[in-house]
């Protein structure tokens, strides 16, 4: 578990963060630009000194202020890759992974040098020298070398920030593969919400120096507070199945409540875990059973609430056995149909819409003796 | 004229050289201290401790010697307890003329460091923290390795000009052949003889080739080690 409550002043600015997110797992710090994100983070680390608060992080306190307790960053074991890398210019690669390395030698050690070149990929590029990397290449070097410092909290600010959109997919994996295979708990900033959707499992939702919101995914995902931060074309219920069935040509089956969801989606064999995303915008509400569609997925639910969201149009939960699926009608629409919380209604989604909404999530795999 | 240097010429020569790798080694840990003192340390008097270590720069060489031969002198305060204690005499010895030398070049030297530590950035150190090196072992592995250029910018500029210290060296150490008469010392010298025009001339073209090649030597080093830490 990693509580925060933190006070940090800074001129007009004021960051009051609290929560309690559970470890091991990704919590993403989500919001815009100038939220506190960075200073909520340097303040995990121990680089900045919050004003007053408390910080813990698997029942040790790090941060006490009325305490006077206050862990120096070199002992507190929490491993941090910047948004710009900073990897020593004046080290090899190899240089810079062993940094860390070295002074972690009475840390529990649970990942060695070659696991860590062989999990990011590293292995040809030991020789080389900072300035002759990419920055993709860079953001993995500087995770390695986090990482092996042996940390019980992984920070990560904006690791992709500085990174042309198109090579991102060249660090991405490994942050997936972080979560699923290690299990390091990481605290992971960011400003985009689709790489939340992908990594995240806790989101702390941060507006204007204060928690909006905090909590699983799922959860955040529902929450109005959400809309204060992402645009309305994003916002949307994020929803985690099963996969009951895949037919080869891309598409699979999940299990979703007590329904089924065709999505789309690459390479996700029978009994994988897949999290999607169904934008609000993308869902059609039907009060009838429809024949004679393309739409593959038709959730049958009931109408747990309808609330305004941007002008003349409404958002409708749909419970769909279980799971919530959002909805976007224009008010007209609603009016027409009559929706009241309570009503049953269909969820029409076509699968076509899940592409690049819908991820992999691989399970724990046993740890290693 | 010939391009073989006479046994006295070689002394002086060889006597510059010395004194001014002496003085280098001397003043070097203490110019980083300085230098860092200057550029990272917050105390009252930093601005008094910052026109002191420029001090040599405007003084009069001369007055500088007299200072060193007020403190280090025999029956001075700190030369009176070395010699009492060690059995250590600076004056007119090679070792003080080592000593004129440092105090002279030690801005300079400071300054070149100072700028380089001024460059370092002070998030690679932050990332050092995080990865567990304490504050010693921080500025051993990153901060030194960083402002190396400027170390050794500033200790090649410090030792070609210390080749030619003239004023402190005389006042301090005297103008003993062999001992303490460097390379402008025995240029003085022959100066003053009626037929040294010969041999000053000589020495003349010697310091400025030793000065030249210093230089030289020192902008190659630099951009070596620049490339090295790939800017």
């Amino acid at each position: 578990m990693l509580r925060v409550s933190l006070v940090k002043r800074r001129g007009e600015f004021t960051l009051s963060a609290a929560f309690n997110a559970p470890t091991p797992g990704v919590i993403a710090l989500f919001g815009r630009s100038g939220s506190g994100k960075t200073t909520l983070v340097d303040m995990l680390a121990g680089l900045l000194a919050p004003d007053e608060g408390e910080l813990q992080l698997a029942g040790t306190v790090l941060t006490d202020t009325r305490a006077h307790i206050a862990v120096a960053p070199e002992r507190r074991r929490i491993g941090y890759v910047f948004q710009d890398a900073r990897l020593f210019p004046h080290l090899t690669v190899e240089g810079n992974l062993r940094y860390g390395e070295k002074r972690a030698k009475h840390a529990p050690q649970y990942i060695r040098f070659d696991e860590v070149t062989g999990l990011l990929g590293l292995g040809t590029l030991l020789r080389r020298r900072p300035h002759e990397l990419s920055g993709g290449e860079r953001q993995r070097v500087a995770l390695g070398r986090a990482l092996l410092s042996q940390p019980q909290l992984l920070l990560l600010d904006e690791p992709l920030a500085s990174i042309d959109v198109a090579r991102r997919e060249e660090v991405l994996p490994y942050l997936e593969a972080l979560r699923d295979w290690l299990s390091v708990p990481m605290v992971y900033v960011s400003h985009q919400f689709e790489e939340v959707l992908r990594l995240a499992t806790y989101i702390v939702l941060l507006e204007a120096g204060v928690v909006l919101a905090a909590g699983p995914v799922e959860e955040v995902s529902l929450s109005p507070q959400l809309r204060r931060v992402v645009s309305p074309d994003m916002v949307g219920s994020v929803l985690t199945g099963i996969v009951t069935a895949v037919d080869g040509s891309g598409a699979a089956e999940l299990a979703l409540g007590s329904g089924k969801l065709q999505v789309s989606l690459g390479d996700a064999p029978v009994g994988a875990r897949v999290r999607v995303q169904l934008l609000a915008r993308d869902i059609i509400l039907a009060t009838q059973p429809i024949q004679g569609l393309s739409v593959r997925n038709a959730l049958l639910g009931t109408v747990t609430e309808i609330s305004p969201d941007e002008p003349a149009a409404v958002l409708v939960k749909v419970d769909v056995g279980g799971p919530i699926v959002l909805a976007r009608i224009t008010e007209n629409a609603r009016a027409a149909l009559r929706l009241r919380p309570g009503d049953a209604v269909w969820a029409l989604v076509k699968a076509v819409s899940t592409r690049g909404h819908a991820f992999r999530l691989f399970g724990t795999p046993p740890r290693r003796g | 004229m010939t391009l073989i240097l006479s046994s006295a010429e070689l002394d002086a020569l060889r006597l510059s050289l010395e004194v001014a790798t002496r003085s280098v080694a001397f003043s070097l840990p203490l110019a980083v201290l300085a230098a860092w003192i200057l550029t990272r340390a917050r105390f009252p008097g930093r601005a008094l401790f910052d026109a002191f270590v420029h001090l040599p720069l405007v003084l009069p060489p001369v007055a500088v010697g007299y200072v060193l031969l007020l403190l280090f002198g025999t029956r001075g305060p700190i030369g009176g307890w070395l010699r009492a204690r060690f059995g250590i005499q600076l004056p007119f010895t090679t070792a003080g003329a080592a000593l004129a030398t440092a105090v002279m070049t030690f801005p300079l030297m400071v300054r070149a460091i100072r700028l380089s530590l001024e460059n370092v950035d002070r998030g690679l150190e932050a990332a050092a923290r995080t990865l567990g090196a304490g504050a010693l072992d921080r500025f051993l592995t990153v901060t030194l390795p960083l402002m190396l250029p400027g170390i050794l910018a500033g200790a090649v500029t410090a030792f070609a000009a210390g080749l030619g210290e003239f004023g402190a060296v005389i006042t301090f150490a005297a103008n003993i052949p062999g001992v303490t008469r460097t390379l402008p010392l025995a240029l003085y010298t022959a100066m003053q003889s009626p037929e040294g025009e010969q041999l000053a001339l000589r020495l003349a073209i010697l310091s400025f080739l030793l000065g030249l090649g210093g230089l030289l030597g020192a902008e190659l080093l630099v951009r070596r080690v620049r490339r090295r830490l790939g800017r």
